[in-house]
């Protein structure tokens, strides 16, 4: 029962912090917050996404928070305890919690949001070990595991374990396509929803009866939706917007980092964990051949990728973890450019050079923006060791999809999210049991014995040390055996006006995270 | 009687025009590929495939091809145009919630840019190598080739920016407060920029057209007879040749109508003005294809009502016409 002490310390630590720095916030005054797409659903616990997971947010808590040193902090869970043979583990919820109509949240609204995630939630791996969730009494909740779940904790946190009210939504009706999910919307976070209007805004205002006293201190939160990066820039420097969070273009980047009065950061993107890299099709052609993969990694600039075409906004990355997580490990080969090495290796794969050129490859581009420049790039680099890359856009997402799920194509430049744990995000491109299932799965084809064991044991281990050790040897694999080239990180940065204090990039989930302690300074 | 003997001509058209439009490109949606699972797992950051499933036999997406056109043209006919597989909402009520900001844009620029133009087109006509001529054609080429997204954000960052006078993005400030005129000022200030924007590119079309039908008619022998008799400059220019210059101007602001939708996607991205315009690149981009339908419906809809209008319009300022 270890845990429960941690839980508690961490409580007071909080408790404290609150004390000392609660001399000077404001109380009051209206948040206008931005960003590029309207939320398809407005219920966490059935759609994910980062539109969804600001506002979401906001409306809904879940048992924990994140600080950003990774520690798992009380939330709508006052503390938390996990049992010695893993298979347990135990939420005290706050005893003064109510819904934003008044009615206690209860140890059984619990047990009926995970049920609903479990069953509705895209990311099945969630919640799959949970059995049952029991509920000795009102305030706590136990949920019942078939085997240890390290992942449960990360799962509890951010937008990914939204609590919702089993007296509005176990009505009958399903979950996902709920009436309630975008109107009267009835939530257990810190601030409640006034009114949505797609393509327009969601204004959301504070929930009184908030259980922690004098938070939210903000009266409002308007969150709009501006489309184009460029207009969003201008409204931040013109202070007609408060907050932009998931800005990852460099130029705009630049741009406000000089801008006056506007704030940026690119902290607190780790639990979502977005990175940029290169998947390779180890199933056809030429990219079979691991040398001819690694001859690649060796064959690209990193560094002029950073420099010239992210202009010094990105962190580096080496491998299918977000390099701030504590499971990163960097400890791995960084292919520094070296194009001796990569004609070596693509010589003794049986790719000689004849005319200049060795063979043909396509590269598919996902229609996102901001793509262009890096796979420009990459053709450039590949062709000076006598690779000929043909890009290919797609006009669309889904025709991006359907070239990936059905696994025709050699490679393709994408970004794709951690979302906490590895077993959330990292697994599903690896596990030989998750090849070509739908979108950002493991479409490379890749298969490793040795890395599905690695995974299903990390996935298991409840013990810091020894999970980090596996992950460790799992990202040296992988690295080594190139089913993916990392580029980098992608720049994930928030934008906030001078005014915008305790913004959100001091956790790990960026605005997936209440706002309840953001004021704002005259 | 005649009138509405051309209405009802033109509403049987128009059925059969409009059936024709959604089998065609219900078709065509259907032919590309992936589908609406993909944007929604998209937007969810990726799913497990037995969710994919699932949303694919909650729209009909795992029926046959036939099945799925007979279900959609079968709602259709009842008057329902079905449920947003994206915005989970109904279609109907989606797009009546961003006709209005659409509307209000597209005419406010059309009316702008054919009074600015037709007023331009005029002046230049009566000089037609003078420096203001050449200013006039100057500025409406301009207008035309450069592109709208560019002129957007010039706009926001001279008028945004630089000279705070108007706001960035949005139809509306939702933390200002205060009564009806307080809220229609609002509006407009939001209005300005956009329309200015779009209207650029419709203006070059009218001052160019205008200009050149007015210089020829200018040119044709009732004016000089008109001028022998001995009126005045004035009354031959606005009263005897600007009324026929205008048909050809009319015929134009008839067609512009079919650009209520496609002419405005750009504009609304920049100034993320929220109507159709949007709503029918994100739905495309989407693959919602009720969304589509349904938007591609009422913009065929309003190309039938423009062109009647146009018809009434043409009837109005040349006496020609009624007779047909």
């Amino acid at each position: 029962m270890k845990h429960v002490v941690k839980g508690l310390f961490a409580a007071t630590a909080t408790a404290a912090l609150l004390a000392t720095g609660a001399m000077a916030q404001n109380v009051g005054g209206t948040l206008v917050g931005v960003m590029g797409g309207t939320p398809r659903v407005l219920n966490p616990a059935v759609q994910s996404g980062v539109v969804t997971g600001f506002v979401g947010s906001q409306m809904f808590a879940a048992p924990l928070r994140y600080d950003d040193g990774w520690n798992p902090q009380p939330y709508l869970a006052k503390s938390w305890s996990v049992s010695d043979d893993g298979l347990k583990v135990t939420l005290n919820l706050q005893e003064n919690a109510v819904f934003h109509d008044g009615e206690p949240i209860k140890s059984s609204d619990v047990a009926f949001s995970v049920k609903v995630i479990k069953e509705y939630h895209p990311f099945k791996s969630m919640f799959a070990p949970v059995t049952s969730v029991d509920t000795p009494d009102e305030h706590t909740a136990v949920l019942n595991l078939a085997h240890p779940h390290p992942a449960l904790m990360l799962a509890m946190s951010g937008q990914l374990m939204s609590i919702i009210p089993e007296h509005i939504y176990g009505d009958g009706q399903d979950p996902k396509n709920h009436p309630r999910n975008n109107e009267d919307v009835v939530g257990s976070g810190p601030f409640k929803l006034v009114e949505f209007k797609p393509g327009e805004h969601v204004i959301m205002e504070r929930h009184d009866g908030y259980w922690e006293e004098g938070l939210p201190y903000l009266d409002r939160i308007v969150v709009r939706i501006i489309p184009d990066s460029a207009s969003r820039a201008i409204a931040i420097e013109n202070g007609e917007v408060h907050l932009s969070a998931f800005e990852n273009q460099p130029t705009i980047v630049n741009r406000m980092r000089a801008a006056e009065g506007v704030n940026v950061s690119n902290d607190g993107y780790g639990g979502i964990g977005p990175i940029d890299w290169l998947a390779m099709n180890v199933t056809r052609g030429p990219l079979k051949d691991e040398r001819v993969r690694q001859a690649i990694a060796y064959a690209i600039d990193k560094n002029f990728i950073m420099k010239a075409v992210m202009r010094g906004t990105a962190k580096d990355a080496r491998t299918g973890v977000h390099p701030d997580s504590p499971l990163y490990n960097p400890d791995v080969n960084p292919y520094d450019i070296d194009l001796d090495k990569a004609n070596a290796l693509l010589d003794e794969a049986g790719f000689p050079m004849e005319g200049g050129k060795r063979f043909d490859i396509s590269l598919e581009l996902v229609p996102f923006p901001g793509y262009k420049p890096q796979t420009e790039y990459i053709k450039q680099a590949l062709s000076k060791v006598g690779i000929n890359v043909t890009i290919e856009s797609s006009p669309d997402f889904p025709s991006w999809a359907k070239i990936m799920g059905t696994m025709d194509f050699d490679m393709s430049m994408d970004s794709v999210y951690n979302w906490g744990d590895p077993v959330i995000g990292v697994n599903r491109t690896y596990m030989s049991d998750n090849i070509a299932k739908g979108v950002w799965s493991n479409t490379q084809g890749y298969s490793n014995a040795r890395v599905d064991e690695l995974l299903a044991m990390a996935a298991q281990e409840n013990d810091e040390t020894k999970r980090k050790a596996l992950y460790a040897e799992f990202q040296e694999i992988v690295n080594k055996e190139v089913p993916i080239y990392y580029l980098n990180a992608v720049p994930m940065h928030t934008f906030y006006n001078d005014k915008v204090q305790n913004p959100p990039t001091n956790g790990i989930w960026a605005t997936s995270s209440p706002l309840d302690k953001v004021w704002l300074k005259d | 009687m005649e009138i509405i003997r051309v209405i009802v001509t033109r509403l049987a058209y128009a059925v059969a025009l409009l059936m024709a439009v959604l089998v065609l490109n219900f078709t065509l949606i259907h032919m590309a590929p992936g589908d609406v699972a993909d944007t929604i797992a998209q937007s969810m950051g990726g799913a497990d495939e037995e969710i994919l499933d699932r949303i694919r036999a909650d729209y009909g997406l795992d029926q046959p091809f036939l099945i799925q056109l007979f279900n959609y043209m079968g709602r259709v006919l009842s008057f329902d145009l079905g449920y947003s597989f994206f915005y989970s909402m109904p279609v109907t009520e989606l797009i009546l919630q961003r006709l209005p900001a659409t509307l209000l844009l597209v005419f406010s620029a059309q009316i702008l840019a054919m009074i600015v133009g037709v007023v331009l087109g005029v002046i230049s006509a009566r000089r037609p190598n003078g420096i203001l001529s050449h200013f006039v054609t100057f500025f409406a080429l301009f207008g035309y080739s450069a592109p709208v997204f560019w002129t957007g954000i010039l706009l926001l960052i001279g008028f945004s920016l630089n000279i705070q006078w108007f706001p960035v993005a949005g139809m509306r400030d939702v933390t200002i407060e205060g009564g009806f005129w307080v809220h229609t000022f609002d509006v407009l200030r939001h209005l300005v920029l956009p329309v200015i924007a779009l209207s650029s590119i419709f203006l070059a079309l009218y001052s160019r057209l205008s200009r050149a039908t007015m210089m020829e008619t200018l040119g044709s022998d009732y004016v000089r007879t008109a001028k022998a008799k001995g009126l005045s400059t004035r009354s031959v220019v606005y009263k005897h040749a600007l009324k026929n210059a205008l048909s050809p101007v009319i015929t134009l602001a008839g067609l512009q109508f079919s650009a209520v939708v496609s002419g405005a996607v750009l504009v609304e991205t920049v100034f993320s003005w929220p109507g159709l315009g949007t709503l029918a690149f994100q739905s495309i981009i989407a693959r919602d294809t009720p969304t589509i339908l349904g938007i591609l419906f009422f913009s065929a809809l309003m190309v039938v009502i423009g062109n009647l209008l146009t018809d009434f319009a043409l009837r109005a300022v040349d006496p020609r016409m009624r007779g047909r």
